[in-house]
Formats: C-alpha cells, structure tokens, sequence
C-alpha cells in the first residue's frame, strides 16, 4: 500500500501536492466557462488548457486595464489580483491540450 | 454503516477501482445531485480518486433548471436540458437513487428512504429549495414549475391549452429566492411565445418586491422593445392567497384573475436541511464557513448551494452553486487528509438570461473571501450587466450550459 501510495504521488502534477493547490482553486472558477481544466467542450469559447502562460497573463491583463473588448471577462477580469491572474495562468499552461 | 447494508449497496452499485470493505477510505456522501452536489462529487474525485464518493440523488436524471424557461416558451426541448448521471458512474463515483431522510451527526450516517444507512466521514448537502406553501392561502392545483422537471412540462401544456386573448398570472416571492432574474425571462419566455402564437394574450407579473431583482434595465427595455403591452408588470404585489376554481391570485391590494396561474411561492433550504438540523437564519436558511462550507450548526456537514445563507451579493444560482461545490471539494480533500483547508477561497457567477429565443444578458460577479470579516465579499469594481442584449451571448450562454453540464457531470 505504501509503496503504491509513492507511485501515485510521484505520477501527480505538481499542483495536486498540498501546498500547490491555490493555481488549481483558483482555476477551478474558470471552468464553468472555459471547460474542466481548460479544456472547452464547445467551440465559441476557447480552451485554456496548454496555452503559454504570457498569453493568459497579457490577456486577463488587457480585459482587466479594458485594451481588449469584451462581453464579460473585462467584469471578471477586475476580480482577481495580479498575483491571482499569475497563478491561474500557470495552471493552465501546465494543463495537456 | 452496517455490513448488510453496505453488501446491499455494493450488490446494487459497482464499487470503485480496488475499493474492499474494511478498507480504511475516507468516504464523502453527497446528497443532491444539482449544480452543487454533482459538481461536488466530480471534483472530489478528480482532485483526490483516494477518496469513495457517494452521490445520493432521487431523479433518475439531472434537469436544468437554468434554460428550463426556454422549455416553457417552447423554443427549445426537455431533452435539451436533462442529461444522465452515467459520465460521473463511469468515473467511479456511486450514484445511489434514493432519497435521505434523516442525518445522525454524531453517529455519522445518512438514512435512506429505501432504508440503507451509510456511513460518511464528510457529508456534503446540496438539497436545494423546498417550498413555503402555507405562507399562500388556498394554494393546491397550481403550478410553480420552480424545479425543472414534471412541473414545466404541465405549466408547457396549460400555456399551449390557453384561449389567444388569454391572461398568463405570474407570481413572485419577496427575495431572497432561488434565480433572481428567472422570473423575469420565464415572462420574456412566455411573451416570445404569445408573440407568435397568441398575440392578443398578456401576462401580468406580481412580484413581491419593490422593483426587478436582477437586471432591471435590460429586462425593462427588452420587454419594452420586444414585447410591447404584453407585460404588464406590477412590484410590491406579494400574493397572499390563491384560488384554482375560479382561477384568482390574491394580493394585499387586489385579486388578479387569469387562464393559467404559475405561482411561486416563497422557499427555504429542502426539508433534509430542516431535519438535520442545518437551518440558521429567519426558519429558511443555513449559514456557513465560506471557507469550507462547512455548517454553522453541525460539525462535519457541508451545505452547498440555493440552501446556504447568502453572503453578501451572493445569488442563488447553478454557477454559484458550482463556484460553492468546487471550494467545498477542495476543503474537504484537505481536511480528510489532515491539512488546513485554502484560507483564501474565490468564486465566481455569471447568469445568462434569454429575453428571446436567441437573445441574452448577463450579470457577472467575483467573490473573495475576506479573513477581517469572516465571510466572502462581491469584489468592488468588477462584475455587472451586459452593455445590450445580444446573439453574441446567446451563443455563450449554451456554450456555457454545454461547459458547465460537462463540468459536473462527465
């Protein structure tokens, strides 16, 4: 059981230890929309998953300063830190396509 | 839980992976299987499979209520909106169709209405609304069509029976309600629906409260634009009685006769939440750490969803119930494991209203819990309304149900 119990840790993503948890918390608040772990089942709103990091993070940035357009991610955009729209970014570039 | 019991469920439930009885796994029971509850049950086993994930749900399948207005108008099909719980059986949570009937807390066990018992070491409540029938006299042989399901197909059919030049009453209760701006579509809804097939047909809405809940521009200029003199809309109108023999809603002021009544009454948490002792607040609702979700009243139970105490700017609706489920899963896979649950949590809501067959709004917030005042507060400066209806978030908003359904529920 031990032993099994290492392989499987050793076979986890690095958020799902205990304290790298907050990217994947706060992540989870985009699913509703983007799909679970970015992965969107529809095609008018895109997937997150696999995306560069820079990208996601430019681009919260300029829904949230209001450069880029928007119906509602310029209002959700405003919610989140900086250091929270970091940590959402680089869950999901560590996510497969 | 006792050992006939659990080889009874196991007889009737394929049990996870390499799971053997007496084996030392921490088991979470879910009740209610909504937008809070399977969403609950998906995450806990995404985020942590170590962990047995029972889901207790009495419908066989999952209805949407948001889109379910859309069902009523007759622009879009029952199937559309119900999907099956298979997707979360094939991952490995228990889906057990049954309903709970008492929770014993220090015992840890939930009573089922076909007798089992199980035994949980967290149990997740998701139960949604029950109604306050009482608080309308005379209220019997009337429809609210509040839960999607039976209800909706009925009212569908008194809508599609009335007479062209018919009056459609609709009823709201004074906040707080499950789906604030429902009310206001299921009357864009029925509008688009008299618009094509019985134009001389009005609906008169009395709602309890002193103005439109959600959206009230939008919903005020679409009704002007689209619908004109066909909503007639009345605020501070609470019905306090109703009568289905001659056809009356009761207010303080007046009695509003109509061909269909759809009354909605005012609601609390569901009865399993009143039994198990979870309610906190005015006999209806049950307040909780917005860190966990975890009850107020009863330590180990977690409350989730249109059942909860809002906080502040907090609406009752599926997203947020999502938005509740995901930070509960999360404080619970770390409890279980003995580690101190996220201190920080974040939600988040977007509403899509349909005030068409096509076209919609939105109302958006960001929640962030607040450590100084002990609760989860709106973000000021982010969130609101659409700028104008549009096609465009019509698309997003089935892109939405298509994610969000997904999300919870394969």
């Amino acid at each position: 059981m031990r032993f099994l119990l290492a392989a499987l840790l050793a076979a986890l993503p690095p958020w799902a230890t205990a304290q790298g948890t907050a990217g994947r918390d706060l992540a989870a608040s985009c699913a509703q929309c983007h799909g679970t772990q970015g992965r969107s089942v529809s095609t008018e709103v895109g997937a997150l998953a696999g995306l560069p990091k820079e990208h996601i993070v430019s681009r919260m940035q300029a829904f949230k300063d209001g450069t880029r357009p928007a119906t509602v991610m310029h209002q959700l955009a405003k919610g989140y830190s900086d250091t929270q729209i970091d940590l959402i970014a680089g869950y999901f570039a560590a996510q497969r396509r | 839980m006792k050992r006939r019991d659990f080889l009874k469920l196991s007889a009737a439930l394929p049990l996870a992976g390499c799971a053997t009885p007496g084996a030392a796994k921490a088991r979470v029971v879910v009740i209610g299987g909504g937008y809070g509850g399977a969403t609950a049950a998906r995450y806990i086993h995404l985020w942590d499979p170590g962990i047995e994930v029972v889901l207790v749900e009495r419908e066989e399948a999952f209805t949407s209520c948001p889109l379910s207005n859309l069902v009523l108008g007759g622009s879009r099909t029952m199937q559309e909106i119900r999907h099956s719980y298979d997707g979360l059986r094939r991952r490995g949570v228990q889906v057990v169709r049954d309903e709970a009937t008492a929770v014993d807390a220090a015992k840890k066990t939930v009573r089922l209405a076909r007798g089992a018992e199980l035994r949980y070491d967290r149990l997740i409540l998701s139960p949604a609304v029950d109604f306050l029938f009482s608080e309308i006299e005379g209220y019997g042989g009337i429809l609210h069509a509040w839960k999607a399901g039976e209800q909706t197909m009925a009212l569908r059919r008194q809508l599609e029976a009335m007479r062209d030049g018919g009056v459609y009453v609709l009823s709201i209760p004074l906040a707080p309600y499950r789906c604030p701006p429902g009310p206001y579509e299921r009357a864009c809804q029925v509008a688009h629906y008299f618009k094509r097939a019985k134009p001389r047909s009005k609906l008169v809405l009395l709602d309890a409260n002193p103005d439109i809940t959600s959206k009230g521009p939008l919903f005020k200029r679409a009704w002007e634009e689209l619908y004109k003199g066909m909503i007639e809309y009345r605020a501070n109108a609470k019905a306090v009685g109703v009568d289905a023999k001659s056809m009356t809603v009761r207010t303080d002021f007046d009695d509003v006769k109509g061909d269909v009544l759809n009354v909605v009454p005012p609601q609390r948490a569901a009865d399993i939440a009143l039994k198990a002792g979870l309610i906190t607040h005015n006999d209806r609702w049950c307040d909780v750490d917005w860190r966990t979700l975890e009850s107020k009243a009863v330590q180990g139970v977690h409350v989730l969803g249109d059942a909860t105490l809002s906080a502040s700017a907090m609406p009752k609706s599926g997203h947020m119930a999502n938005a509740q489920a995901k930070v509960c899963a999360a404080a619970v896979i770390e409890l279980l494991n003995g580690r101190a649950p996220n201190p920080n949590p974040v939600m988040s809501n977007t509403c899509y209203s349909f005030v068409s067959d096509k076209e919609v709004i939105h109302v958006a917030s960001v929640h962030q819990y607040d450590a100084r005042q002990h609760t989860i507060l709106p973000v000021k400066g982010a969130g609101g309304v659409s700028a104008a209806r549009s096609e465009l978030e019509g698309a997003y908003a089935w892109s939405w149900a298509r994610n969000i359904w997904a999300d919870m529920l394969t």
